[in-house]
């Protein structure tokens, strides 16, 4: 194992009660099928990752998740509640943060937290004090009257992890959350998730980057819509028998497009093709 | 919401110059282009007389500055091809008799034809006929007490009906609010969509309504801010009357604006980018310009025409503001009209936001 050692100081607090789960979660576009039969537990308090090339379903997984797509068939159960029979029920308890963080250019970062926890229902004084709380703990306190759309992206990063906070959710969803962001940005970041999963925040993550990958405590490797890994990085690993996860995702890639030429159905794991 | 619309619209400083901008040059663009139609219509001159007298009338018509004489024509055939062609918009004609009969202590007539399709154009010229006559009256009585009077006649052809220069405002005032409203609305968020952040707004515990309301309200008050600044424009600078209650106008106004930010509302939920929310707001505002009574007057309209017309808010809007601006009209006699007003801004809101879904989908 060349895998660089996880997180230095994980102690989620996993108790067996389940955060998400799915069955037979389905969608469809047109003709494109997004996501196939996924049936996925995680688990309360840990950090899970969503693995999968660009187009995998990873994205409309979490959207389906958070009640912003309806699924096609199937269905989804988040902090123990069915997101199809109330959405914003689920939307009051989890928090969400996009690929493009959603964030107001043209408001301050100070103006973009009050935003946001305004729209959780937080006023007054609490809010206040939340904002305060978060200016300092996530380090946004010297820009805090700095617009939105003049921060760099580590910033910005931080600014939406900020926002989807905002309400102390129970669990966060993080789409491809440190893309286009500095190591240095990007180690800070996560020493915040972990400080999150230490608290009991359920976090599902997306990425591209393999040292992120390897630091959750269980990965799904979503490919064509079809989860075909589910599992520690060591068991993701052997079950295609890979030295590492970045060469788990390779070999997937190398698959997919293989499959794609073929014009067939998603890759399956399997230790033949050593 | 409410909050962050307005702390945004402060922001986007641009924007808010438009709105606050776009219905002050309008109006002033189309104020100040009737006003150059009004005055300096070029006339054409049919003297059978050719004498002093016609001469001095010729003069005293030109001098109220309503008419530019363009030249003279030899008879009546003359005339009426230089007014059906354009070249002129109206016709001084002064009879063979003219000077003979003022000089036989008679009335002595002169006749005005005007091309009345524009209707404001026999505003200027019953202006410069009834300024031009009293002129000469008076300047024949100072010079020889024994004189007859002279008398010129309007005739308006093509459209006797002569409407009022005036009118154009009000009509101003409706287009510019269902235009900028409609189009300011379906942009805001079509940009939140485009940026992303109202996928962000989605996943809030925010309801469905209070989106709505947040995105609808601040807009509200933009239009007031817009009615405002388009009647005291009217009022100062184009001199069109408040005759009748200011209050009854601002409430008949909520729900033409009500109307117009649910139409915008709709084109959001049809469109994907700013550019095309913008392209399908003008396309959707386009048969209120032409039908709605503000260019051309719906009686003149063929039936079907009229029943579409029937179905744009601004008709009766239109119908409002002339009322209570130009007749000083009671709520008595337009009560029809608000309920009309109303029940759009009802069924917009109804149907659009049936269509405005809290989802991706």
């Amino acid at each position: 194992m060349s895998a660089p050692a996880p997180g230095p100081d994980i102690t989620p607090r996993v108790d067996g009660d389940v955060a998400v789960r799915t069955t037979g979660l389905r969608k469809v576009f047109g003709t494109l099928v997004a996501v196939e039969s996924l049936d996925l537990d995680i688990l309360r308090g840990e950090v899970f990752g969503l693995l999968g090339p660009n187009g995998s379903g990873k994205t409309t997984t979490i959207r389906m998740l958070c009640g912003l797509l309806e699924p096609t068939a199937g269905e989804a159960t988040v902090v123990g509640v069915d997101v199809a029979r109330d959405p914003e029920g689920v939307r009051r308890r989890i928090g969400y943060m996009s690929q493009r963080y959603g964030l107001y250019d043209d408001l301050t970062i100070r103006e973009n937290i009050r935003f946001y926890a305004s729209m959780y229902g937080l006023r007054g004084r609490d809010r206040d004090r939340r904002i305060e709380g978060l200016l300092d703990d996530l380090g946004l306190r010297p820009r805090r009257d700095q617009m939105a759309g003049t921060l760099s992206g580590g910033w910005k990063q931080r600014l939406a992890l900020a926002c989807a906070t905002a309400h102390e959710p129970d669990m966060l969803f993080l789409d491809e959350p440190t893309a286009g962001v500095d190591p240095a940005s990007r180690r800070l970041f996560w020493e915040w998730i972990y400080g999150l999963a230490r608290g009991g925040t359920t976090i599902l993550v997306t990425t591209h980057y393999m040292d992120e990958a390897e630091r959750c405590q269980r990965l799904g490797f979503l490919s064509r819509g079809h989860l075909i890994a589910l599992g520690t990085v060591d068991e993701v690993s052997h079950a295609f028998g890979q030295p590492t996860i970045e060469d788990v995702f390779i070999e997937l890639q190398r698959r997919d497009e293989d499959l794609e030429a073929a014009g067939r159905g998603p890759a399956a794991p399997g230790r033949d093709r050593t | 919401m409410l909050w962050k619309e307005l702390v945004q619209m402060r922001r986007d400083r641009f924007t808010l110059g438009m709105l606050v901008g776009i219905p002050a040059i309008q109006l002033l663009l189309f104020g100040f282009a009737i006003r150059m139609e009004v005055r300096h219509l070029p006339a054409v001159v049919l003297d059978e007389s050719q004498s002093t007298e016609s001469r001095a009338l010729v003069q005293a018509m030109a001098n109220t500055g309503n008419f530019d004489v363009i030249g003279a024509v030899a008879d009546r055939d003359e005339m009426r091809l230089a007014i059906e062609r354009g070249d002129a918009r109206a016709a001084v004609v002064i009879p063979p008799g003219f000077e003979t009969d003022l000089k036989r202590r008679r009335t002595a007539t002169a006749q005005v034809i005007i091309d009345a399709a524009d209707p404001l154009a026999s505003q200027a010229a019953i202006a410069a006929a009834a300024l031009a006559s009293s002129a000469r009256n008076a300047a024949l009585g100072a010079a020889r007490a024994g004189t007859g009077r002279l008398e010129v006649r309007v005739r308006p052809w093509y459209n006797p009906a002569l409407e009022s220069a005036i009118y154009i405002v009000p009509g101003v005032a409706g287009l510019i609010l269902t235009l900028t409203l409609s189009a300011i609305t379906s942009m805001s968020i079509v940009r939140e969509r485009e940026r992303g952040t109202l996928e962000q707004l989605i996943v809030t515990p925010v309801t469905r309504a209070g989106l709505m309301l947040g995105k609808i309200l601040p807009f509200a008050l933009v239009g007031y801010v817009q009615i405002t600044v388009i009647l005291i424009l009217g009022r100062f600078v184009f001199d069109v009357p408040i005759r009748g209650s200011l209050l009854l106008l601002y409430v008949a106004t909520a729900p033409f604006i009500l109307a117009s930010l649910a139409l915008g509302l709709f084109i959001s939920t049809a469109v994907k980018t700013q550019v095309q929310a913008m392209q399908l707001s003008f396309l959707v505002i386009l048969p209120s310009i032409l039908l709605s009574g503000f260019m051309f007057p719906r009686e003149a309209m063929p039936g079907f025409a009229q029943w579409i017309g029937g179905a744009i808010p601004l008709t009766y809007f239109l119908r409002i503001m002339r009322g209570i601006l130009l007749k000083g009209t009671e709520l008595g006699s337009i009560w029809k009209d608000v309920a009309s007003l109303c029940a759009f801004a009802v069924l917009l809101i109804t149907v659009s936001s049936m269509r405005f879904r809290k989802s991706l989908d």
